[in-house]
């Protein structure tokens, strides 16, 4: 139960839950109750497990205070002290409100996203084992390369998925009355970013006004107050800031409209082959100069080009983040305008596929086609040329390869062997007896033999030591160049932490390799690499000093 | 194919209706091509109309592919020519002109540097710009037949830019020679333009109408014209033009004048050759009808029809400040204007031939200007042309603003026979197809031609994959209706909204809804938006609502389907009659469900449409509301029609309005819509239709694979030359 060594921040008395009353504890890692005259706790939450708390309005007679949980579950408290309740209750408030975001953002996600690595990747957990557990770097140390660099098995989840807009955001917020002839709108933090993210001109203007001229109140009080809010708006006074914003909206959406589509499948104005000269038909053209419309068809018809913006930009709003080079398309029509110029040459593929979609049935097709995933490559020369060797600085382009290959065949084409001249007859046998068995060039087969005469728990041993050894190492060269306090800490820190490595892991297990086989030396390697390190450490730490003198 | 089979070989016309989505083109295309291949003499060429760009290019391809097909099971290489015209907004490969927006504006524009005086013009003075595609063309496109193969208008246009000829012109010119055309109906049914273009196709074609379910509205409107003020003005405007341009060339060319008159006076009808490139809109009427004889001498000289036309104008205006409304028939008018300007009937008949020859004279560049006095003349001559089957109406208001003048000259043909006529009389075979077509007996009537076979096509499935559900009343059993009286009720607006946000709740992807009229989607929507019903359809699907602007719409449309793709689902307010429901597909996600809310009646008070209907009772004797019914139900099964397109694809079709379930308006619904309709779908009320769609989207959304439409509804080959197979289909053609 309660861990004597926790440290109480809080302590508030005479709170009643489920009617019964107790007392509120707010510890360093939890919040707790116990009933009266009970020395256990029968509500504990750890912080990380709340999502948030909400409070009773100002108003009410009780004061109360709810906890939601992760789980969805929720907890209320009521606190009864009569002279003090409200107090209380801010005070726990104040609280809670400081301590749930940091617990918020540690706890959940990243201990599980570690967790979650090591179960998926053995090698990992080994390292870790042998790393961490072993004291040899702290876990800090271990997981602050780990995580920023995405590994293959996480890069999936690491893109994290951009949650959309709700096309009905506006709707939900219910105003309510409060009474006494005034409206009340609640908006939540959500609620702002979406208005923020469908409009950008309104943020625009939060980011002018606010705080300079207004408070973040009255602006949402005017934004709600203004013609903007409401749809139907039909003048737009000049003293509403947001007349503007309306402005903006009304020449995104023309821009937009100039623009086109790009589908010509639903261009409905390229659709008529021959439109009928005006006065010819039967029906009249609406738009015969003189007839206004009246009042309410106007703000009807407004209406319906709201609900288009609208939802065009919520679709917007939603897309922007998945392709960043199309971004909002309000704004940036202006600079793809050019595009719509020569669209004869840049339409046809789209209009090509768009036809083929439209007269290919799936039914109709003759076996399935193998469905080939698209390779995307950023440099189709390296695809096909596989890795090329880093020190070669020039690449050879196709053109090179080709010339080459055809400069081969054209010299096998005209090649004449003289086999009188190939070597001499001493040095031919020589060969010969060199690579016949028991000869020079055949005793590597005897060392390959060398897989079979060591046990496998010892190759095991041997490989999770290559990995411990790749790790640090990568943990120390990844410090250099240094060119910063904070890395020639690192730096130092990593040579011990090899040295330490080696002397905690590599010796015992050098000596465990030396009492079985006492000629072969299969840690060679492992210490070449360590003293390449440490002479490299060496080198910069003379010239440090050197520069230091 | 069989009835196809059969028409072609009696070489007369035929009515066939077939659900879109089952290779309605495809099978048409083939079977016409492989008559053409097996008696060449028989049938020389196919005229392939469709109704807008995207499926004229559709079909181009369709035939690309039954081409390929050809070469690769006989080897032998393609010598079809196939190709597609569109208006040269769509092939122009001119820099300068094919930027323009307009189509108006892209004639023009061409005319000007085409039009043969002003070629003519360049060879005194070099420094005139040219068109320098139509001059290459002109100097060696002819000789040169185009090469075969099927062209669609981008390969017309990459052709014609890698020759350097105008893809237009090269177009119209290998038409001729061409073994398929497809291009647009006003190619065949407009006269102004048929004149042009099509005069000289042979008889032995085969002219197929695809979509083709408006094509009397099509005639109608290719013989209508209306006259407003503004266009008055206007014109008068371009005869004080004309007038100057007249004194001007007088004083310097007087000669041109004087040979002018006196080429009319022999009675050349067509002064000089005109060259293709002159003749921007012929004659309104049909050949037929067009006098072979001199000009009278009246209106022969310039200045007399100058005056002729000014006093033609300003009879016009005084007809049109009337204060109430006039309706009557063209031999009234006529006696009416011999009463009062003496304009008698002869000279007016003359008058589009004669305004053509003069523009032609005076070398106007941009006949796009001259447009008003062209509308005029065209009047005139089809006003003193045709006794029969037009009505004249003049209405000095709309009527819904009585109080503001707006009077308009409405001169409407009523008889959608009269333009397709030589249609039917020239070409041997003309097959009229769509996937709404029902009643098939009414277009015969309409059309006025004789169908040696009429058939309506259904499909087979493998699945039921549409769900025709008839909505007839609100949860609270109120009736759902668009009727004229009940459309305003509050109860039917709610329960209207209350069916979509449902609807939006249980539908993935893309929804459409269609509405009877613009007005009335407006009023809902508004109505709709105060009761918050949009703001919870909302929750469940973005909004996105046709407007009368065309590219606010496509813009719409582009979204909705954007929407579509990325899961977010969409509901698209739309309107019956109006573009969207004419030419868009709805394919696959793009339309899951469509809701018609009410019957899509057209407007009956209008004039017009009374004077119609008026004359298709004395003439055809057919009953006025069998004829809007007809036509409110052609329009919605179109609208409906949208969602399928394919037995892959599934969707249902919601009809709210409790009218529908009456016979008379089912019965006009297509075969194969309404073979689903179950006697126990046709009075629900919202929550019933819920249950039905809810199992019915649970069923259709199970994986749908080939093995399992094989032997149903797909047939390999062999189960194709099976026995048991060829009986089964025997079966089935004997049974409709």
């Amino acid at each position: 139960m309660a861990a004597l060594s926790e440290e109480v921040l809080l302590v508030v008395k005479r709170v009643r839950q489920r009617k019964q009353d107790g007392t509120l504890y707010l510890m360093a890692e939890r919040i707790a109750w116990g009933p009266e005259g009970k020395d256990r706790f029968t509500v504990s939450h750890l912080y990380a497990d709340i999502r948030c708390q909400k409070i009773s309005p100002d108003g009410k007679a009780k004061i109360q205070l709810q906890l939601v949980l992760h789980t969805g579950e929720s907890t209320t408290f009521h606190f009864a002290n009569e002279s003090s309740a409200l107090k209380d209750r801010e005070a726990t408030k104040e609280l809670l409100q400081q301590l749930l975001p940091k617990f918020k953002k540690k706890a959940n996600k990243e201990l599980e996203e570690k967790n979650r690595m090591l179960q998926e990747d053995p090698v990992l957990f080994q390292l870790y084992k042998d790393l961490v557990v072993s004291q040899v770097i702290s876990a800090e140390e271990f997981w602050a390369n780990r995580l920023s660099m995405p590994s293959v098995g996480s890069a999936l989840s690491n893109s994290k998925q951009e949650v959309g807009i709700s096309a009905a955001f506006l709707a939900d917020i219910r105003p309510q009355t409060d009474g006494c002839n005034g409206l009340r709108y609640n908006l939540t933090a959500d609620i702002i970013e979406s208005i923020f993210r469908t409009y950008p001109a309104v943020k625009q203007k939060y980011a002018e006004n606010v705080p300079h001229n207004l408070t973040e109140k009255e602006f949402w009080t005017r934004f709600f107050q203004s013609h903007y809010f409401h749809r139907d708006r039909i003048s737009t006074g000049l003293q509403d800031i947001f007349s503007e914003c309306a402005k903006q909206d009304e020449k995104g959406l023309k821009s937009m409209v100039v623009q086109g589509v790009k589908n010509p499948m639903v261009d409905l104005l390229s659709m008529e082959d021959k439109t009928l000269d005006e006065g010819y038909g039967s029906k009249v053209t609406p738009s015969t100069s003189n007839s206004k419309p009246t009042v309410k068809e106007n703000s009807n018809s407004a209406i319906i080009k709201r609900f288009n913006h609208h939802s065009s930009m919520v679709l917007a709003a939603g897309m922007k983040k998945g392709d960043g080079a199309n971004g909002d398309q309000a704004s940036e029509t202006s600079s793809t305008d050019g595009n719509s110029r020569d669209s004869d040459f840049f339409q046809p593929p789209v209009k090509k596929v768009k036809l083929q979609e439209a007269i290919e049935y799936e039914d109709l097709q003759n076996g399935t086609g193998v469905r080939t995933v698209a390779l995307n490559l950023k440099k189709s020369d390296r695809y096909a040329h596989g890795p090329v060797p880093l020190q070669s600085h020039h690449y050879t382009t196709t053109q090179d390869i080709i010339t080459a290959v055809n400069c081969i065949q054209h010299e096998m084409a005209c090649y004449k062997p003289c086999l009188t001249q190939v070597m001499s007859s001493s040095a031919a046998s020589s060969a010969i007896t060199a690579l016949s068995p028991g000869g020079v060039l055949m005793q590597t087969s005897v060392q390959q033999t060398m897989n079979q005469l060591v046990p496998s728990d010892v190759q095991e041993e041997l490989k999770q030591l290559y990995t411990a050894v790749g790790e640090l190492l990568r943990h120390f060269w990844a410090c250099f160049p240094v060119n910063s306090p904070f890395l020639e800490e690192k730096v130092v820190k990593m040579r011990s932490n090899l040295e330490r490595f080696q002397m905690a892991k590599l010796l015992p297990f050098q000596d465990k390799v030396q009492r079985q086989y006492l000629s072969t030396n299969i840690t060679g390697h492992l210490e070449e690499m360590l003293q390449a390190a440490y002479n490299k450490f060496h080198a910069w730490q003379t010239r440090r000093m050197m520069r230091k003198t | 194919m069989l009835e196809l089979k059969r028409t072609l070989d009696a070489k007369g016309h035929g009515v066939l209706e077939m659900p879109s989505g089952t290779g309605k083109t495809v099978s048409l295309l083939s079977l016409i091509v492989a008559y053409q291949k097996a008696y060449p003499l028989e049938v020389t060429k196919l005229i392939y109309c469709s109704r807008t760009v995207p499926e004229i290019e559709k079909v181009v391809e369709e035939l690309r592919k039954l081409l390929e097909y050809y070469t690769k099971e006989t080897g032998k290489e393609n010598d079809f020519v196939a190709l597609a015209l569109s208006s040269r907004k769509n092939l122009c490969v001119h820099p300068e002109v094919s930027s323009l927006r307009f189509g108006k504006e892209v004639d023009g524009k061409c005319h000007s540097l085409t039009a043969s005086y002003v070629r003519a013009q360049r060879h005194s003075n070099p420094s005139l710009p040219s068109c320098c595609f139509y001059e290459e063309f002109d100097a060696v496109g002819r000789q040169v037949p185009i090469p075969p193969g099927v062209y669609n208008l981008d390969d017309l246009k990459d052709y014609g830019r890698r020759k350097g000829w105008c893809p237009y012109y090269m177009a119209r010119y290998s038409i001729l020679h061409a073994n398929i055309i497809v291009y647009s109906y006003h190619y065949l049914l407009d006269p102004k333009i048929a004149d042009v273009v099509s005069k000289e196709l042979a008889k032995k074609s085969v002219v197929v109408f695809d979509e083709a379910h408006n094509i009397d509205s099509v005639c109608i409107d290719s013989m209508s014209v209306n006259i407003t003020r503004r266009t008055l003005d206007r014109s008068q405007l371009n005869v004080d033009t004309l007038q100057s341009t007249i004194q001007r060339i007088k004083e310097t060319d007087a000669a041109k004048l004087k040979q002018e008159y006196r080429q009319l006076l022999e009675g050349l009808k067509e002064a000089g050759v005109a060259r293709e490139t002159d003749v921007f809109l012929s004659n309104p009427v049909l050949p037929d009808e067009i006098l072979q004889e001199a000009v009278p001498g009246s209106i022969r000289t310039a200045e007399h029809f100058i005056g002729f036309l000014k006093r033609f104008l300003e009879y016009l205006k005084a007809r049109l400040r009337t204060h109430h409304v006039v309706q009557e028939s063209a031999p009234q008018f006529l006696k009416d204007i011999f009463e009062k300007v003496c304009i008698d009937r002869k000279p007016m008949r003359f008058c589009a031939e004669r305004l053509s020859c003069l523009l032609r004279t005076l070398e106007i560049a941009d006949l796009a200007d001259f447009s008003a006095i062209t509308l005029i003349s065209h009047f005139a001559t089809l006003v003193s042309t045709y006794s029969k089957g037009f009505t004249i109406i003049i209405e000095p208001f709309e009527d819904r603003t009585p109080t503001i003048a707006n009077p308009v000259l409405h001169f409407s043909c009523m008889d959608a026979s009269i333009a397709i006529k030589p249609v039917f009389e020239r070409f041997q075979t003309v097959i009229i197809t769509s996937g709404t077509l029902s009643p098939l007996d009414i277009y015969p009537r309409i059309l006025d031609f004789r169908p040696v076979t009429m058939a309506s096509f259904t499909m087979t499935l493998a699945r039921t994959c549409l769900c025709p559900l008839i909505v007839g009343k609100g949860n609270d059993q109120v009736a759902m209706s668009s009727k004229y009286e009940t459309r305003e009720d509050f109860a039917v607006i709610r329960n209207y909204g209350n069916l979509l946000l449902e609807i939006s709740a249980i539908v993935p992807d893309g929804i459409v809804a269609f509405f009877t009229s613009y007005i009335y989607m407006e009023n809902i929507v508004a109505s709709w938006y105060e009761q918050g019903i949009l703001e919870n359809v909302q929750r469940n699907k973005l909004i996105f609502i046709e407007t009368p602007d065309a590219a606010e719409t496509s813009m719409a449309l582009e979204k909705y389907q954007e929407a579509c793709e990325n899961g977010r689902g969409a509901i698209l307010l739309s309107v019956a009659r109006g573009k969207v429901s004419e030419g868009i597909d709805f394919v696959h996600h793009y339309g899951r469900a469509v809701i018609m809310f009410g019957v899509p009646y057209v407007y009956t008070q209008s004039r017009i449409l009374k004077a119609r209907l008026e004359y298709l009772r004395d003439q055809f004797q057919i009953r006025e509301n069998d004829f809007l019914t007809f036509d409110a139900m052609r329009h919605a099964a179109q609208c409906v029609g949208r969602a399928i397109r394919g037995k892959t694809d599934y969707g249902l079709m919601i009809f709210a309005d409790k009218r529908y379930a009456r016979s008379d308006k089912r019965g006009k619904l297509p075969r194969w819509i309404q073979e689903h309709i179950t006697d126990s779908s046709l009075n629900l009320t919202i929550d019933e239709t819920l249950q039905l769609s809810k199992h019915f989207l649970r069923q259709m959304a199970q994986p749908f694979r080939q093995e399992d439409q094989l032997g149903l509804s797909l047939l390999t080959l062999e189960q194709l030359q099976s026995e048991e197979m060829l009986m089964r289909i025997n079966d089935l053609t004997h049974k409709t």
